[in-house]
């Protein structure tokens, strides 16, 4: 069974949950941006929620199957189409041979996930079926896809049970604007007070070249840095620290002008000063974030992390049950 | 006579020129032919073309050169 790709939209890569393990070599997670999206998918079609499915940012593809399948799509609102006929978003739907699946304009969001049962079949590298593209690792050839692609599909579990969908209150919304949690540190001390406040009190804005490797926001005030001499390996501008190891998540302001979230893609290390690390719980959220978007930081202490880490635990797994 | 929209297919930064020193793609009142570019999207560090799905006459822009755009946004209005 193969997928052939007839047009693949703007930039659509197999992913799956990501490969953990090898951020201190330079090889980033990889995986979802929306990894909340991406089980979601894998459940409905009754796939192991670590199955490699198809991530596709702003433009939908436009897929056409050699034999039936059954397939399901989440994440971003972006109308879902069967032979030009509108089906609904995070519901199982069974495609004959020869079907065609495409999209129309989204609305809503940035990211849709499209899960096919059996999963997208590419050889594991690293323990993942992730596509890193600036590493040639993982996916379909280690690239985005491409026109003409034939993607090769698993063996069906069979559990998938055709137009069931995500209960309502399961799919996650995509509130703007939008509200990130930050847990302030490890160079947090390297703000003043009062620039690190306004920090957490301005708007931001999503900047277009937000991608994979991270998201970058403009809009509020330059931050200011408390005066020092600058370390010994460090560079002159104030923003700089002697190289550190950089977490997912981590959110560094080069220059003190643009914070850049750090996502599934993000280099492992560097100079920059890290304000604070958005929450665990959180970091789904910026992968639906379109350009423009208004956002806001919000300063959480650790405890209200965990508690936000176990809220979204159990989300999950009323997901699981929903779909058990 | 009835107006066609054109819609942005991604979200981004709308430009209407090719270049910075080129002319327009488009400006108000040209006729747009079924496929014709009126604009690029610059997002995710690449540029992509806004073509016209259908043609008609005398477009009418309802952007700037350089505005931020949504998907879905209604980038112009031509009349068929």
């Amino acid at each position: 069974m193969a997928i052939k790709v007839l047009n693949p939209g703007l930039l659509t890569s197999v992913q799956d949950l990501g490969r953990p393990g090898y951020f201190h070599l330079g090889i980033p997670v990889s995986g979802a941006m929306d990894r909340y999206a991406m089980r979601a998918a894998n459940l409905l079609v009754g796939n192991e929620e670590s199955a490699a499915g198809l991530e596709a940012v702003f433009v939908g593809p436009q897929l056409a199957f050699a034999e039936d399948a059954m397939i399901a799509v989440t994440g971003a609102d972006m109308p879902v189409k069967i032979d030009g006929e509108i089906q609904p978003g995070w519901t199982a739907l069974p495609v004959k041979a020869g079907q065609v699946l495409s999209f129309d304009f989204l609305t809503a969001g940035a990211r849709i996930y499209i899960a096919v049962a059996g999963g997208i079949d590419v050889p594991v590298a690293l323990g993942s079926r992730s596509t890193y593209p600036i590493g040639a690792l993982g996916g379909f050839k280690g690239r985005a896809i491409a026109r003409d692609d034939e993607l090769p599909v698993g063996r069906p579990s069979g559990r998938a049970i055709s137009g069931r969908g995500v209960p309502d209150d399961l799919r996650r919304e995509n509130p703007v604007p939008v509200e990130l949690r930050i847990l302030p540190g490890l160079y947090d001390h390297r703000v003043t007070k009062a620039s690190l406040d306004r920090f957490f009190d301005e708007e931001w804005k999503v900047a277009p070249e937000a991608d994979r490797m991270g998201y970058r926001f403009r809009g509020g005030t330059p931050l200011e840095f408390n005066e020092r001499e600058q370390p010994f390996g460090a560079g002159s501008d104030p923003s700089n620290i002697v190289d550190s190891c950089y977490p997912y998540g981590s959110v560094q302001v080069p220059g003190g002008t643009e914070p850049i979230i750090l996502h599934r893609d993000a280099v492992s290390g560097g100079g920059y000063f890290m304000i604070g690390t958005v929450i665990s719980a959180d970091m789904d959220l910026i992968g639906q974030l379109q350009p423009n978007t208004p956002a806001r930081f919000r300063r959480v202490t650790m405890e209200q992390a965990l508690e936000a880490r176990h809220a979204r635990a159990a989300m999950l797994d009323r997901l699981r049950k929903a779909l058990q | 006579m009835s107006r066609v929209e054109i819609r942005a297919p991604m979200p981004g930064v709308f430009y209407r020129k090719p270049s910075p020193d080129s002319p327009p793609f488009k400006v108000d009142g040209d006729d747009v032919a079924a496929g014709d570019v009126v604009g690029l999207i610059e997002v995710m560090k690449s540029f992509h073309e806004v073509s016209a799905l259908e043609g008609g006459k005398s477009v009418r822009f309802l952007l700037e050169d350089a505005d931020a755009v949504m998907a879905g946004q209604v980038i112009a209005e031509i009349e068929v």
